[in-house]
């Protein structure tokens, strides 16, 4: 995933191109404990767009976080991290998804709303690529990839 | 929704840095503790004589200063490389070299400028002649933001190091020292009654090619850190 980003090249001897702009959220939440929710999405999406703070409320509200927007993030648990970094892919505008593990810590339905909001993009004429370890519930069909038999499923 | 400009986005992660200080006071007040019991220090080893103090004190202040500025240096980077807020940075659409930039002004706010503004008070604990104070804050001033500069370059080559502390200082303390010549060199000079002008000017002119070239090299030394 991160050498798909361009993050990384280590043991890597092949080329990436890639002309759409993207959308990668990487292992890591990237959310500071000492920021608020608001605030840790309202600078993730800075180098994006300019949103306002509607929007970014919008998008808190979309994953859940109704109601958390301006509690310190240190108070909330490890899967209220990671949907505040989820709530990027309701404002982003990248055509290419790149989700490194973007279930980990989210409960049934939160995965069931992700995969909606998956398809959904994808029928806008978007891409999504995904690391997972569990099956994707979509209609659409989905190219899989074992990483431990390296093989097409 | 629009476009976002580039130092819009360099405002706002300037000001994320600074919220982020201001949460954790102890970030700022560190430095500052650290600059007073230094300080504190040397009557005691040196003996109380005033005199003598007044000697040493443009060249105690100034590497006070560069320690002071090594123990926070490596910081700079550590908790945004830990948690993740590094990659995003380096896959945002914004040049990185001024997001880089931005970094590196926040720790100068809150580390070499309110050293600079509170040098004057730790100068006349050690004595120093009341006419070297003005050239001691406005060297601090430039010099601290140097510092910074250089401190970033080693910041960034060992933010993805578990134990990094050590091999910062040996990376940027050789880098530090034509500061520190210049530094102090200036305080002596409007202690000994001289103009402290051309060492100021050439702390400025380092400080210039500081801001060109050391944001390449920082950004440089991210990519790399991320990378491995």
């Amino acid at each position: 995933m991160r050498i798909l980003a361009g993050l990384s090249r280590y043991g890597f001897e092949g080329k990436v191109e890639r002309n759409a702009p993207l959308l990668y959220l990487g292992h890591q939440p990237g959310v500071k404990a000492l920021l608020t929710p608001r605030e840790n999405l309202a600078w993730h999406v800075a180098g994006e767009a300019s949103y306002s703070d509607e929007e970014i409320e919008m998008a808190l509200a979309s994953v859940g976080l109704y109601g958390y927007e301006d509690v310190p993030s240190h108070a909330l648990s490890a899967g209220q991290h990671r949907r505040v970094n989820l709530a990027r892919m309701y404002l982003s505008q990248s055509a290419l998804w790149l989700l490194d593990e973007p279930f980990t810590a989210i409960d049934k339905t939160g995965v069931s709303e992700l995969e909606a909001l998956l398809e959904g993009h994808v029928e806008r004429g978007g891409a999504v690529i995904l690391s997972s370890h569990q099956t994707l519930a979509v209609r659409r069909e989905v190219i899989a990839l074992s990483l431990i038999k390296g093989m097409l499923l | 929704m629009s476009a976002p400009n580039t130092s819009a986005f360099c405002l706002r992660l300037l000001r994320r840095q600074l919220v982020l200080a201001v949460r954790r006071p102890i970030e700022i007040g560190n430095p500052l503790l650290f600059f007073a019991m230094v300080v504190a220090l040397f009557p005691l080893g040196l003996g109380p004589a005033p005199d003598k103090l007044a000697n040493f004190a443009p060249g105690i202040l100034w590497i006070i200063a560069l320690l002071s500025n090594l123990l926070t240096s490596d910081a700079v980077f550590r908790s945004d490389f830990e948690d993740g807020s590094l990659e995003h940075l380096l896959l945002s659409p914004q040049p990185l070299y001024l997001s880089v930039l931005s970094y590196i002004a926040a720790h100068w706010l809150i580390t070499g400028l309110l050293l600079a503004l509170v040098s004057p008070m730790f100068a006349l604990m050690l004595n120093l002649p009341s006419q070297g104070i003005i050239a001691l804050a406005v060297s601090l001033l430039l010099g601290t933001a140097i510092l910074s500069l250089i401190g970033g370059i080693g910041a960034a080559l060992t933010v993805g190091l578990k134990r990094g502390g050590m091999l910062i200082s040996l990376l940027i303390l050789p880098l530090y020292m034509p500061v520190l010549i210049f530094g102090s060199a200036a305080v002596q000079a409007a202690v000994g009654g001289n103009p402290a002008g051309p060492y100021l000017a050439i702390l400025g002119a380092m400080l210039s090619l500081a801001i060109a070239l050391a944001p390449f090299a920082v950004a440089a030394g991210l990519r790399i850190s991320v990378d491995a």
